[in-house]
C-alpha cells in the first residue's frame, strides 16, 4: 500500500470511519481475508472465496465504509497464524456476530464454538445443543452459512456415520482442518 | 436491473478507483506541493459521506469533492497563486490510456508545457476547475459538468473560455520569444 492510502486509513481509523477493517493472511491452503467492525472479528473468508465477491457482501451487509486497515487486525492473524503452525488450540478473539442469521442459526454456531479444539460433534449434537435436536438439517445450513469460519470451528462437525460433509471451503479444507487438530 | 450492480462498492475499491484521477485534478488545480494535503482531505470527506454516496456517478461525486477543497484551499492561502503542476507530472498522476485530452492539441501550438499550466494558473476558479477536468483528468464534458454542479454546455463554455484566454496568453509568450 502507499503512504499516502496508509496516512489516510490511519487517519479515517482515528476518526471512527472506518466500519469494516480487513486483512489478507497468509494460511497453508492459501491466502484468506479477515475482517473486523469495531465490535470485533466479523468475517473470515477462506482461501477459495473470491476476495472482491467477499468485500462487496461486507459493503452491502454491513457497511460500504469498508477499508483495507491490517492493524486492526495484528491479533486475528497471530492467532491465526499460530493456530495454522499448531501453537494454538483456542481463539481469544471478541466476535461481532451479525452476519449470522438471529435466532436458531446463530444458536447452532455459537454451540459450535464451544466444540474443543480436537474432538468432534455430528449435525443432530449441533442440532440439539441449539435446541432442536430434530433439525439436525436446518444446522447444517446454518454451519453452511457461518460467517467466521476457523474461528467459529464448523469444521467439527461432521456426519453421524464419520464422514467428514461439507464444507463451505470444500471437504479437502475440511478433512485438513481436522488432520490438523489430530481428530481424523 | 441486479441489486449488486447499483451498490455502493466497498471503499477500498472506490478508492482504488478514483485515487489516481483526483490526484492529477488537485496538482492542476493547487500545484504539487500542496495536492497530497488536498487529496488527504478528500478522501476522507467522501469516506464520512461515503453511505449517502449515489453509486451512479462516483467519479464525478469526488471530484465534486475535490474541487471544494481546492477553493477552501485557495481561500485559506492569503498569497498568491502557487506554481501549478508541471504537465509531466499531471500526465503521471493520470490512469490507463493516453486521452485525447492534449491541451497543446487544443491550442493548436506547443509551447512550453509549463508556461501553459502557468497561465491556466491564473485562470479564474471555475475555468481552471473545467479545463483541469477536460485535459488533465481526461473527462467528457457531460462529467465536467457533472463533477462541478453545472451543465454540459456551461462546462463546454468554461472550457472554451479558458482556452481563449491560453490562447492569448500563449500568442503573447510566441511574440515575447521571437
Amino acid at each position: 500500500m502507499s503512504e499516502f492510502v496508509d496516512r489516510l486509513a490511519a487517519r479515517a481509523n482515528e476518526d471512527g470511519l472506518v466500519d469494516v477493517a480487513y486483512a489478507t493472511v497468509e494460511t497453508p491452503l492459501g491466502t484468506g481475508l479477515v475482517a473486523a467492525t469495531p465490535k470485533g472479528l466479523v468475517r473470515v473468508a477462506l482461501p477459495n472465496q473470491p476476495i472482491d465477491e467477499v468485500l462487496a457482501r461486507l459493503a452491502k451487509d454491513v457497511s460500504p465504509r469498508v477499508l483495507e486497515f491490517p492493524a486492526r487486525l495484528d491479533e486475528a492473524r497471530r492467532e491465526l497464524d499460530q493456530y495454522f503452525q499448531g501453537r494454538r488450540d483456542h481463539f481469544e478473539l471478541p466476535l461481532d456476530w451479525r452476519l449470522s442469521h438471529p435466532g436458531f442459526y446463530r444458536r447452532v454456531l455459537r454451540a459450535t464454538a464451544r466444540v474443543p479444539f480436537g474432538e468432534v460433534i455430528t449435525y443432530r449434537d449441533a442440532a440439539r445443543r441449539a435446541g432442536n435436536p430434530r433439525a439436525s438439517r436446518a444446522a447444517g445450513t446454518a454451519l453452511g452459512s457461518n460467517p467466521i469460519p476457523i474461528v467459529v470451528p464448523c469444521h467439527r462437525v461432521i456426519r453421524t456415520g464419520g464422514e467428514v460433509g461439507n464444507y463451505g471451503g470444500g471437504p479437502e479444507m475440511k478433512r485438513f482442518l481436522l488432520e490438523l487438530e489430530g481428530a481424523l | 436491473m441486479n441489486a449488486m450492480a447499483q451498490a455502493l462498492p466497498p471503499f477500498q475499491a472506490f478508492l482504488d478507483d478514483h485515487l489516481h484521477p483526483v490526484r492529477a485534478f488537485l496538482r492542476g488545480m493547487v500545484g504539487p506541493n500542496d495536492a497530497e494535503d488536498c487529496l488527504q482531505e478528500t478522501f476522507l470527506a467522501a469516506l464520512r459521506a461515503y453511505p449517502r454516496a449515489e453509486p451512479g456517478n462516483l467519479r464525478a461525486w469526488v471530484l465534486t469533492i475535490a474541487r471544494r477543497k481546492a477553493i477552501d484551499h485557495h481561500r485559506a492561502r492569503t498569497k498568491g497563486p502557487r506554481p501549478v503542476a508541471e504537465p509531466q507530472q499531471l500526465i503521471d498522476g493520470r490512469t490507463g490510456r493516453e486521452g485525447t485530452g492534449s491541451i497543446d492539441g487544443a491550442l493548436g501550438m506547443s509551447p512550453r508545457h509549463s508556461e501553459i499550466w502557468a497561465a491556466v494558473a491564473e485562470l479564474p476558479a471555475s475555468q481552471r476547475a473545467a479545463v483541469v477536468l477536460r485535459f488533465a483528468v481526461d473527462l467528457r464534458y457531460r462529467d465536467v459538468g457533472e463533477a462541478m454542479g453545472t451543465s454540459e454546455d456551461a462546462a463546454r463554455r468554461n472550457v472554451h473560455e479558458a482556452l481563449k484566454k491560453l490562447r492569448a496568453s500563449a500568442a503573447e509568450l510566441k511574440e515575447m520569444t521571437r
